[in-house]
């Protein structure tokens, strides 16, 4: 038990919770992002016009391929520094939403995908029926194809939600403090003694934001799949 | 030739009114990769009239009706739809399909939505209907076609005939200038095909305008104005049905007949 005092002695004078709520807003706000990016590149990939497919297929590819620390590095070495894109006066405010900005591409390319997977579990049928009433291609994919496809690609995208909680901990190379990543590197260098403990603080952490996400992945694609 | 002339076309008072050519394909060819399915098809579609296109699997007759309200683009040749020729994929050739109903083999209802939002969807966002106006519509026509109480439910509850007859609702919704029936009974039980034939043999009764491919021959012979014979990508024969089914004219419809009208 003394261990375990001390212990709670040291990681009390960090804001540990409010690293965890900032992995939080930065998984919300990327999750958003992602999400938004993520149906138009898919809306783009099925449409009929050829070039708006090449370009959501280009797209998804290159973000798919490229490492998520690329990304985030860019971000702040390539976008912010060279670039000089800027979105606030102050440099926190510009890597938060850079770091935003980052992942939500990024994560873009999988939602895409997900979502692609989603589609293909919508019966052909579907689309031709409702251009046979005179749904013109966008009505048919809001009305009829993407809200069966979301309903049929709840699971894989639950699983890139998941992926990105857990990435939200690259935020720290895109210059994010703060964050849990980087306090937990700062915790080892304070406190090595006790290193395994803060392994586990910040591994049980997450364990407890992603299993209530998982739940309700494996509830909301059982309840929401389509009958057929 | 004593039934011949489809009955309900061009009655006098139509004389200033629209075309009284609904449809017409123009030396329409089609290849499915090496496969010739469409092989120079010419046909004409008057107001009223039934026409059923009868063949063999792989003969085409799906391709065709799919062809007219292309769902099935052609390589080559003309199909017109009250005078203007289809239009490439866009908002004009929506448009155009919202005048043509179209009934599928397997349903195809909108399976995340009720069976009054399947019908009421088309006259909402393609005509800009009014909820109400086209809700009450809905009820009507599934009234007619027998289903009103399922009004609420997903397709998925509905039993197969059930569902096509929601389909032929969802289709009369759009008031069609024309409609297709691209199989509408090859995917029901057979204690379930008759529901479906009764409604559309009371459509026809209506004057209203149809093309059907089906294996259905005695709605061919109740209900068509006209019969069409494919194979292989052809139209072997076009007759009245008592022509048709009485005197056959080519091997390949007395050997077509003789193995279907065994049964």
């Amino acid at each position: 038990m003394d261990y375990v005092s001390r212990f709670w002695d040291v990681i009390t004078q960090y804001d540990v919770l409010g690293a965890f709520w900032l992995n939080i807003t930065l998984t919300f706000w990327s999750g958003l992002l992602a999400l938004v990016l993520g149906t138009i590149a898919v809306t783009m990939r099925i449409s009929p016009i050829p070039s708006l497919r090449a370009a959501s297929t280009v797209y998804v590819n290159v973000f798919r391929d490229i490492p998520l620390t690329v990304v985030m590095v860019a971000m702040a070495s390539v976008v912010w520094m060279q670039l000089s894109v800027s979105f606030s006066q102050t440099m926190s405010w510009d890597f938060y939403i850079l770091a935003i900005i980052g992942l939500g591409v990024y994560h873009s390319s999988f939602i895409a995908e997900s979502i692609r997977s989603g589609v293909n579990t919508v019966p052909l049928g579907q689309s031709e029926a409702a251009r046979a009433i005179g749904l013109t291609f966008m009505q048919s994919a809001r009305i009829v194809i993407l809200p069966q496809a979301f309903r049929g690609a709840v699971a894989p995208i639950g699983n890139t939600i998941i992926a990105l909680i857990k990435n939200t901990t690259v935020a720290s190379v895109t210059g994010v403090a703060g964050e849990t990543s980087g306090l937990m590197a700062e915790l080892i260098e304070n406190s090595p003694q006790f290193i395994l403990a803060i392994f586990l603080t910040f591994a049980i952490g997450y364990v407890v934001i992603v299993i209530p996400v998982g739940l309700l992945t494996t509830t909301l694609s059982r309840r929401l799949a389509v009958k057929r | 030739m004593s039934t011949a002339g489809p009955p309900n076309s061009a009655s006098p008072q139509d004389a200033a009114g629209p075309p009284d050519v609904v449809a017409e394909l123009r030396h329409v060819d089609k290849h499915f990769g090496a496969l010739h399915v469409l092989k120079d098809i010419n046909v004409t579609i008057r107001r009223g009239e039934v026409v059923v296109i009868i063949g063999p699997s792989g003969s085409g007759k799906s391709t065709l009706c799919r062809a007219i309200n292309r769902l099935e683009p052609v390589d080559s040749g003309e199909i017109l739809i009250e005078g203007r020729p289809l239009p490439q994929e866009g908002r004009e050739l929506a448009r155009l399909r919202a005048d043509v109903g179209m009934v599928f083999q397997s349903f195809n209802l909108f399976a995340h939505k009720s069976i009054l939002d399947n019908v009421t969807l088309g006259p909402r966002k393609a005509r800009g209907a009014g909820k109400a106006e086209a809700e009450a519509e809905a009820l009507r026509l599934l009234d007619r076609v027998g289903i009103k109480d399922q009004a609420a439910k997903l397709p998925a509850q509905l039993s197969g005939g059930q569902q096509q007859r929601a389909a032929i609702a969802r289709a009369l919704a759009m008031h069609p200038t024309l409609m297709l029936f691209d199989e509408p009974t090859s995917a029901l039980d057979p204690e379930m095909i008759n529901e479906v034939l009764d409604v559309m043999t009371s459509l026809a009764k209506e004057g209203m305008t149809m093309v059907v491919v089906t294996h259905e021959m005695g709605f061919a012979r109740r209900a068509a104005d006209r019969v069409l014979f494919m194979a292989d990508g052809l139209i072997l024969e076009e007759a009245t049905p008592k022509d048709f089914f009485t005197n056959p004219q080519t091997d390949r419809a007395k050997d077509f007949l003789a193995k279907i009208l065994q049964h």
